[in-house]
């Protein structure tokens, strides 16, 4: 397989960037897409030149470590999957592909393809825990009994990868579907009740602070959640923040 | 009350609800208007209360002008910040790929029923507030003595296929918005649950109803008058 | 006796621990205050002992590579986590799970680590169900658990396939929580490049920052590793990509002895390599060995056939296939534990019988678990006389209600639909059991060095069983480390803050910045994916499923080449002041380059099969693995001496005063 590469490089937070040109051949379908751009990196290499940097780590669609806008969606044309897990079979040959860093104030290029998504840590970091300790806890697993659905609700929005691509393809770069899946998880369990309204108003002024846009339920990050995070959460994320705010 | 706006959800909240409350005003308007077709008389009688009553004319005509203002300059507001989370935009964006039309476009089809209703206005409103207070005629007569609502009314679709199609054209956006925005608004407040699915499909049925109800009306008024 | 202190407490092995606990000195809580902890890693040990250290009160900063502690490598493990609750009645035990864990392991792990791991396993539960992990239920609102390959009880707690995922998410949120308190103080994106020792003592590392290329100097009056494992020394792995040995290895230059490097882990249920430029290998859980038959061709021809495309496996008749488990091994058929299965599949491919393109696959077949399924449901929803079709439709559905995300992403990478034509897959490397030698404390042979989880060698011996690697990172990180390390911190509760303005930390940057330097100036003609797929050939060719004398002595020579050509002709563009992936690359590269010689030394070195150690010459007449306890019931554990083919062998000689020794049977 043929194919033209049209890919975003910049060196550092502070250049400024431009779109390359490549053109790359012999890449076979059964190639994922990470792949594809190693043999294009390698190719890079042997010519001197930098290769393209790009975030990835596991490979099998779960850390949540890679990105890229491809031809103008997140994780590219496929669903349910992650860039890692998006095939080459899925082109053709001959095609174009528009690769393109996940794109948001919150999430500044660090260098061509890699973005910072500290961000999202830091959502995490203003409540996305049970204040438990973790040394010596003696209460028995099964003393808190949960309701089969709960449990299969929370988990649910926990299988949330932190990837960004639900901010990468909402049209006002809103985060509501990474801090909804956490506030969810824990709203849904006895466990998570009691700090419940106070994580909510932490998390969501953290995720302000930030510079995410507003949700205006485009449903596009639902779409484009590898992990198929349901909007549900958004609403249970917002009706936990009216009745927080009602509390004080 | 920028105190109680200052984060997104509640403003996307506040959004909401001026949103769900001018919904229930299109669906008001819209009975009224509709009477136009089915009887001239009963159309200038609640015309008539409408324009006169003093509750509906102190109290809820100022709080229905301030649900629209606020409603769009809120629209702007937000649509300004999320413009600015993403300053870098893309050059390949398939939005087309994950969300409809509707959806991504609210700021143009809430910015179309925006000018018309400056037309809207300027067509009756203005018309109605000189008469009645700057003139001070409250009687809502004409001079043959008679009301003078339902043939205003008419006049301004008879014979005016410009006016016609600026105001069929607006209702078509008018319908894009509500497509979106009806259902749109009660997930905001935090509605989704089982009941959700009919929800939609009445909200739907309602975006594209009424719009279309109101480009009936005019249409009618402009074809009966050939 | 021998230099290793092992320090094991005395008394029975099940009052050793708490003897233990109560025996060591603890740091008041006003002096944890002012002593400072460095964490290198943050999957599940190194989360958890983060979370705990700074709960505890240490100031703790910890170190990872990836651009956030949540998506280290723990997160990919699907299966679940063992701990003997016994909430199923069905007789376990503390001294079961210990039993399980070390015959599993071939009697190749030191008793009272892995007790104490049977004995803080149910803690694990309790602990993370409090901070909201979201393990799988039964409608009475109490936890499920679901059985694993090679023991008798169900004593697996799950969730869904993302076990490993949730776990590590409790992990990190936990260490969210000492972020929130100021007490952690995370660096993402950074590589620890070396430990700095001060007079004999780890007292801090160097790190690369990864996105600005800067070297920085961290403090500490202890040092954790918590790493992870070294299964990318064979390139193509179910590690993740950036797994890698530095963080150990580089301890290991400074006197941290590493143990056991030849055991290493290779899972039978991977899907197999489909191209020479594949990067990564992918697992599918082994649950799936639980419906699932593995079958070849009965005849070589049909092989042929089915390599050529002329013919399809739905095709061959029922005598034409060779369900080689069940024929091998009746009593536990496709359940044998991971090294038989893997082994078993490679000595059919050998043989010729392979199935895939380059004939290194066999079947994973649904069929008759398809059939035997749809006619349970029929029968049990009333219908009394279903046609074939019927049964067929039922059966899919009761699979993919079991099994179904993990059909969806065999067909995702595949492009082939399980439920029409048998799976096809092949081991692959997925777990190191061998690391760094730790003591009962869980430190290192350099004092105030640890290691913690896969990073160090102490309890799965030579074969790990499925769901116990989360268990022991979290044993290691929630329960174990946090009290040991007190016993050692207690002499610092005096020394006051680490300067990293002396001599020490100054050489230790230097030398690290020599060898960056030296990496950059070699500007050769091949990138170093070049080099580290050639290692990983040697590796699996030579080092892997099965070793013999020659082929080991052979690796050996190959990888110190090998290395020399690294050298002399690998290219890195970019700089080294700057984000540069191939620098990072270029850097773990090396480090197993070393690894790798050191790993076929160990192997040459036991002249024995035990676990995933399999040596053709110490076999049985029917091909099973042949243990030596006379000679080889000891940990190797190898002390650097400047070249991998120096290092100097230590023996911990292992004691079995709790199981008595016997061959692993599942015939």
């Amino acid at each position: 397989m043929k194919l033209k590469l049209n890919i975003w490089r910049q060196e550092d937070a502070n250049a400024k960037g431009q779109f390359e040109s490549y053109d790359l051949d012999g890449i076979d379908g059964d190639m994922s897409f990470l792949e594809m751009l190693d043999v294009l990196n390698n190719n890079l290499v042997e010519q001197g030149v930098e290769p393209v940097e790009f975030d990835h780590d596991c490979r099998e669609g779960i850390c949540g470590m890679c990105s890229l806008q491809i031809n103008g969606e997140p994780h590219g044309p496929d669903r349910r999957v992650t860039t890692c897990q998006l095939h080459m079979r899925k082109f053709k040959d001959g095609d174009t592909i528009t690769i393109e860093p996940f794109r948001a104030k919150a999430f500044p290029v660090i260098k061509d393809l890699v973005v910072d998504r500290s961000a999202f840590d830091r959502i995490q970091h203003a409540g996305g825990y049970i204040s438990v300790n973790t040394s010596g806890n003696t209460q028995d697993a099964n003393s808190i009994p949960i309701e089969k659905e709960n449990a299969d609700m929370a988990f649910n929005a926990a299988t949330c990868i932190g990837c960004g691509a639900c901010v990468a393809a909402c049209k006002n770069a809103s985060a509501m579907l990474f801090t909804s899946a956490k506030v969810s998880q824990y709203a849904l369990l006895p466990q998570g009740e009691i700090e419940a309204t106070e994580r909510v108003l932490n998390m969501v002024e953290q995720m302000d602070k930030e510079g995410f846009g507003n949700c205006t339920n485009t449903g596009a990050c639902e779409i484009e959640c590898p992990k198929g995070i349901s909007l549900e959460n958004i609403a249970r994320l917002n009706r936990e923040y009216l009745s927080a705010s009602f509390k004080g | 009350m920028s105190g109680i706006l200052k984060t997104s959800i509640a403003r996307k909240f506040a959004m909401a609800l001026s949103g769900l409350f001018l919904v229930l005003f299109l669906a008001q308007h819209f009975t009224i208007n509709f009477t136009s077709v089915v009887s001239p008389d009963t159309f200038n009688e609640i015309s008539h209360f409408m324009g006169t009553n003093f509750l509906v004319q102190a109290i809820l005509q100022p709080v229905l002008i301030f649900g629209v203002v606020f409603h769009f300059i809120m629209g702007f507001v937000l649509e300004i910040k999320n413009n600015k989370a993403r300053v870098v935009k893309y050059k390949n964006y398939n939005g087309g790929a994950n969300a409809p039309w509707v959806s991504r476009n609210m700021i143009i089809s809430g910015a179309v029923v925006l000018a018309f209703l400056g037309l809207h206005f300027y067509d009756f409103w203005i018309h109605e507030m000189q008469v009645k207070y700057l003139q001070g005629d409250m009687s809502g007569l004409n001079a043959a003595g008679e009301f003078r609502y339902y043939e205003e009314t008419v006049a301004k679709f008879a014979g005016q296929p410009v006016r016609l199609g600026i105001y069929v054209l607006s209702f078509v956006f008018l319908m894009l918005h509500l497509l979106h925005g009806f259902a749109s608004s009660f997930q905001t407040v935090g509605f989704n649950n089982k009941y959700s699915k009919g929800l939609k499909v009445f909200t739907k049925a309602f975006a594209i109803v009424i719009p279309l109800g109101f480009a009936f009306i005019a249409i009618f008024h402009y074809i009966n008058n050939l | 006796m021998s230099i290793l202190d092992s320090k094991i407490p005395s008394g029975p092995i099940a009052e050793k621990w708490t003897k233990h606990k109560n025996e060591i000195n603890l740091v008041n809580p006003a002096n944890k205050r002012n002593i400072d902890i460095i964490v290198v890693g943050t999957g599940l040990a190194g989360a958890s002992a983060a979370a705990t250290l700074a709960e505890l009160g240490y100031n703790v900063k910890t170190f990872c590579f990836q651009d956030s502690p949540r998506r280290a490598h723990s997160i990919a493990a699907q299966g679940g986590i063992n701990a003997s609750k016994n909430y199923q009645g069905d007789g376990d035990s503390d001294y079961r799970l210990f039993y399980d864990t070390v015959k599993g392991g071939d009697y190749r792990s030191r008793e009272a680590n892995v007790y104490r791991l049977a004995e803080v396993s149910s803690n694990i539960i309790d602990q993370c169900v409090a901070q909201g992990v979201p393990f799988a239920r039964e409608y009475g609102g109490l936890l499920d658990n679901r059985s694993f390959g090679g023991v008798l009880v169900s004593r697996t707690f799950y969730a869904k396939g993302q076990t490993g995922q949730q776990l590590l998410l409790g992990a990190y949120s936990a260490m969210n929580r000492q972020i929130n308190r100021g007490k952690i103080q995370a660096f993402n994106r950074h590589e620890m490049m070396d430990i700095v020792k001060v007079d004999g003592k780890a007292r801090g590392i160097i790190a690369r920052n990864l996105v600005t290329g800067e070297i920085e100097r961290h403090s500490a009056h202890a040092v954790v590793l918590a790493s992870g494992g070294y299964g990318n020394v064979f390139f193509l792995s179910t590690n993740a990509m950036g797994s890698n040995v530095t963080a150990a290895w580089r301890a290991h230059k400074k006197g941290a002895f590493f143990a056991n490097p030849c055991f290493t882990q290779i899972h039978p249920t991977c899907i197999p390599v489909s191209g020479d430029l594949q990067a990564k290998l992918t697992l599918m859980s082994e649950s799936l060995r639980n419906d699932g038959r593995i079958w070849v061709p009965k005849h070589q021809k049909d092989a042929e056939a089915i390599r050529s495309g002329q013919l399809k496996p739905t095709e061959l008749k029922e005598e034409d296939r060779d369900y080689y488990l069940e024929r091998r091994y009746p009593a536990f058929g496709n359940l044998v534990p991971r090294d038989v299965a893997s082994r078993a599949a490679k000595e059919r491919c050998d043989a010729g019988y392979g199935v895939n393109k380059t004939g290194q696959a066999v079947y994973l077949d649904f069929a008759s678990a398809i059939e035997r399924y749809g006619k349970e449901k029929a029968f049990s929803s009333g219908h009394k006389n279903p046609s074939q079709d019927e049964i067929i439709k039922l059966g899919k559905e009761v699979v993919e209600s079991k099994y179904g995300n993990l059909f969806d992403m065999y067909q995702k990478i595949t492009d082939q639909n399980p439920y029409e034509t048998p799976m096809m897959i092949f081991p692959a490397v997925h777990y190191t059991m061998g690391g760094l030698w730790v003591d009962y404390n869980l430190m290192t042979t350099i004092p105030g060095c640890y290691a913690a989880g896969e990073a160090n060698f102490s309890d799965h011996g030579a074969n790990r069983l499925g769901a116990s690697a989360l268990m022991q990172g979290l044993a290691d990180g929630y329960f174990v480390l946090p009290y040991t390390i007190g016993d050692y911190l207690s002499n610092d509760i005096q020394t006051g803050p680490i300067s990293t303005e002396t001599k020490e930390f100054e050489q230790a940057e230097k030398e690290v910045l020599d060898s960056l330097n030296r990496l950059m100036n070699i500007k050769g003609d091949k990138p170093v994916d070049y080099f580290h797929r050639k290692l990983g050939l040697i590796m699996w060719n030579k080092c892997g499923m099965s070793r013999n004398e020659n082929e080991l002595k052979e690796a050996i020579e190959e990888i110190a080449q090998l290395r020399e050509e690294f050298y002399s002709n690998v290219r890195i563009p970019g700089k080294a002041t700057a984000k540069n992936a191939e620098l990072e690359k270029a850097s773990r590269v090396a480090d197993f380059l070393e690894l790798g010689e050191l790993f076929a030394k160990d192997a040459l070195d036991r002249n024995e099969s035990c676990g995933g150690h399999f040596r053709e010459e110490y076999q049985t007449e029917d091909g099973e693995a042949l243990r030596d306890d006379e000679n080889y019931r000891y940990v190797s554990a190898w002390e650097y001496k400047g070249q991998p083919k120096d290092a100097v062998l230590h023996k911990e000689q292992l004691i079995f005063e709790n199981i008595e020794l016997k061959t692993r049977s599942y015939k």
